[in-house]
């Protein structure tokens, strides 16, 4: 078991509470670093889709894990990042201003729905989402003049400070460091006042509102904060991609992206990670193991049927997700011997009706 | 199929091609009604969002194809055996996957709707024989018209819309006259109170699935002449789920209504609107009746105490 002292008040604003982790962490950034000096192309492309889901990870735990609100719509701020991203590389923008610029035009969007969100809760909430994300997806698809329609749109490298990335490798380090920036903003922004207001209006929005946390401003921020950073991934996913059409932000995309959460483990950085990495490893680990299983079997659908398990096995045993899992299991070492099986149980209510408003 | 309608004046034209419309559009909107109903059931009695309810619906037109047109029984038997068995399909699932998170926030729940979705739609592609192929329903109906003053009509949607009201009646009459269809009604107005009346809550959940199942299949069969039997059928549901919220999620009568003014109002725009409205007419009024009135137009305005 590991005992903290406290010597210095300092100690208490710290990212890194203690020794381990600065030692974990550390070891953790020193392996992504030195990763593509081992790893394969095909490896790389899967590390840059996971870099870029972490994002949306982020963003999306920020709003449904941390300030409790539902989205369904969020391809939609990943289209309006990518489609931003795009159009302003074309015109010969760099990146060091498209990039800042996709995530603010993302997060004028995601003002735009959070209002509404203001007076919407739980399924009326999801519902304003879906109807969002379909609307931006068909706008994208009819405003041919900018976006190409359904033919789409062509994206260049990225460009920066003079330099083409191009090669996997760089590309990689760039989605990292774009990764660990947004990964240190979250953490900064969770333990500031703005990131125990979200927490409280997630807890309970009476309390917090009493507790003088003005609901309308947090929750518009934090549907802005939550898009800013779906739009910074929607532009290195469009870099990535180097070709985007709307049917790559509907609706089963944003599906997709929740399950990051909810398979991650909601209501924790760890998990936003976790689940986007595993989201992305899934797929190919299906392919794997289809050489093993009786031909005539349809992959798509396989596909599908397991992701469907796999989902609903998580919810019903691992409520707290992958995080979750790695948490007891520490827990177990922590304690031994004295873990006890009953230490994470979520306790049963009965149904606490939404319909009463 | 326009040339042969041409009345005399142009006036009759505008006039028969906007009621064949409606009758489209009212007909496309029974099958939104439907699907509304069954997530309306379920969100009433259990406060869970069935996101599974497109592919429920997907998975009873399935049956219908094997039952009607690979095995030849008749219309009739087809539709009752398609919805017997999703009924079933239905309180199996609820009884596998949702028994277990009773009582658990509703998010997470709606989460396991999704992946029981993904998993019905990825069966049955994997299924031999059904697959990702595209098939049709036979129907009686099919390719019949009525010519009703110059206004030509599609015997399809008539039944359509006939079967719809029939459904709509029998369910009326069960929850207003039948024992369990009672009890139903008790348990999605106050679950803890049902338990104290001795009412076997549970029990009771799992025949709300069914009944919510089987209504799907039926709108399954009723959709499967529009749009054909195929695996991704089930996106229709994402229009149904306007439908409900325009309606007021958790009423019956709303879920109706709502699905017919969706269905009206989709048509009408496909006429009267640029195209690409009609795609997204179900959101825009849903946005609308959200910014007006968010608990939708017959929704239960009571406030939360503290």
């Amino acid at each position: 078991m590991r005992f903290f002292f406290k010597t210095d008040y300092a100690q208490d604003l710290r990212i890194a509470r203690h020794g381990g982790h600065v030692f974990w962490y550390g070891l953790l950034l020193a392996v992504l670093v030195a990763l593509p000096l081992f790893v394969g192309e095909y490896f790389l492309t899967q590390l840059h889709f996971i870099a870029i889901y972490s994002i949306v990870g982020f963003g999306l735990m920020l709003l449904v894990g941390f300030t409790g609100q539902i989205s369904l719509g969020h391809a939609a701020f990943l289209a309006v990042g990518a489609y931003t991203e795009a159009l302003l590389q074309a015109k010969g923008v760099p990146f060091l201003i498209s990039l800042p610029t996709a995530a603010l035009f993302s997060a004028a969007v995601g003002v735009i729905v959070g209002l509404p969100a203001l007076r919407l809760k739980g399924i009326y909430l999801a519902i304003a989402t879906i109807a969002f994300n379909v609307i931006v997806e068909e706008i994208i698809t009819r405003w041919e003049g900018l976006t190409g329609g359904n033919s789409g749109l062509q994206v260049k490298d990225v460009v920066l400070l003079g330099q083409s990335v191009e090669s996997p490798t760089a590309f990689y380090y760039l989605c990292l460091v774009i990764t660990v920036i947004c990964c240190l903003f979250m953490i900064n922004l969770l333990r500031s006042p703005t990131g125990r207001a979200f927490v409280a209006i997630r807890d309970s929005e009476i309390s917090a509102s009493c507790m003088g946390v003005n609901l309308a401003k947090y929750k518009t921020m934090s549907f802005a904060l939550s898009a800013a950073l779906t739009g910074i991934a929607g532009a290195l996913y469009a870099h990535k991609l180097a070709f985007i059409s709307p049917e790559q932000f509907n609706l089963f995309v944003s599906i997709e992206m929740v399950t990051i959460v909810i398979l991650g483990g909601i209501g924790s950085l760890h998990g936003a990670v976790l689940g986007a990495a595993f989201i992305i490893l899934l797929p190919q680990g299906i392919a794997i193991a289809k050489d093993w299983l009786p031909p005539g079997m349809a992959p798509t659908g396989l596909q599908a049927v397991i992701f469907g398990i796999i989902l609903i096995a998580f919810i019903i045993f691992e409520p707290l997700g992958l995080y979750g899992r790695w948490v007891k299991v520490r827990t177990w070492f922590q304690l031994f011997p004295f873990y006890r099986r009953g230490m994470f149980k979520r306790q049963k209510t009965y149904t606490k009706s939404e319909r009463l408003r | 199929m326009l040339a042969r309608i041409a009345a005399p004046s142009e006036g009759g034209v505008v006039i028969s091609q906007f009621v064949q419309l409606l009758l489209a559009g009212v007909a496309q909107g029974c099958v939104y009604a439907l699907v509304a109903l069954g997530f309306v059931l379920i969100y009433k009695a259990t406060e869970t969002v069935n996101f599974a309810q497109g592919d429920m619906m997907m998975l009873g037109a399935f049956f219908a194809l094997t039952a009607g047109t690979f095995m030849g029984w008749p219309y009739w038997v087809t539709i009752l055996f398609a919805v017997a068995s999703m009924a079933l399909v239905g309180m199996l699932i609820e009884r596998i996957v949702l028994r277990p998170v009773l009582g658990y926030p509703a998010f997470t729940v709606v989460m396991i709707t999704i992946g029981v979705g993904y998993v019905l739609r990825g069966l049955v592609t994997m299924m031999p024989g059904w697959g990702t192929e595209t098939y049709a329903l036979a129907t009686p109906f099919a390719d019949k018209v009525i010519n009703f003053g110059g206004v030509v009509l599609a015997v399809q949607e008539i039944a359509v819309i006939g079967m719809t009201a029939a459904l709509c009646l029998v369910l009326y009459l069960f929850f207003r006259f039948a024992r369990i269809g009672v009890a139903m009604q008790a348990t999605s107005q106050n679950q803890l109170a049902a338990y104290y009346m001795g009412i076997p809550v549970r029990r009771v959940n799992m025949m709300i699935w069914g009944l919510s199942a089987g209504v799907a299949a039926f709108a399954g069969i009723l959709l499967a002449p529009f749009t054909f039997v195929h695996s991704n059928m089930g996106y229709i549901g994402l229009k149904a789920f306007p439908a409900a919220v325009v309606g007021g999620f958790g009423s019956v009568p709303g879920a109706i209504v709502g699905g017919l003014i969706i269905g009206v109002v989709e048509a009408l725009s496909g006429l009267y609107l640029p195209e690409g409205f009609k795609d997204v007419a179900a959101y825009v009024v849903v946005l609308l009746v959200l910014l007006v009135k968010p608990s939708g137009i017959f929704g239960e305005t009571a406030t939360k105490k503290v």
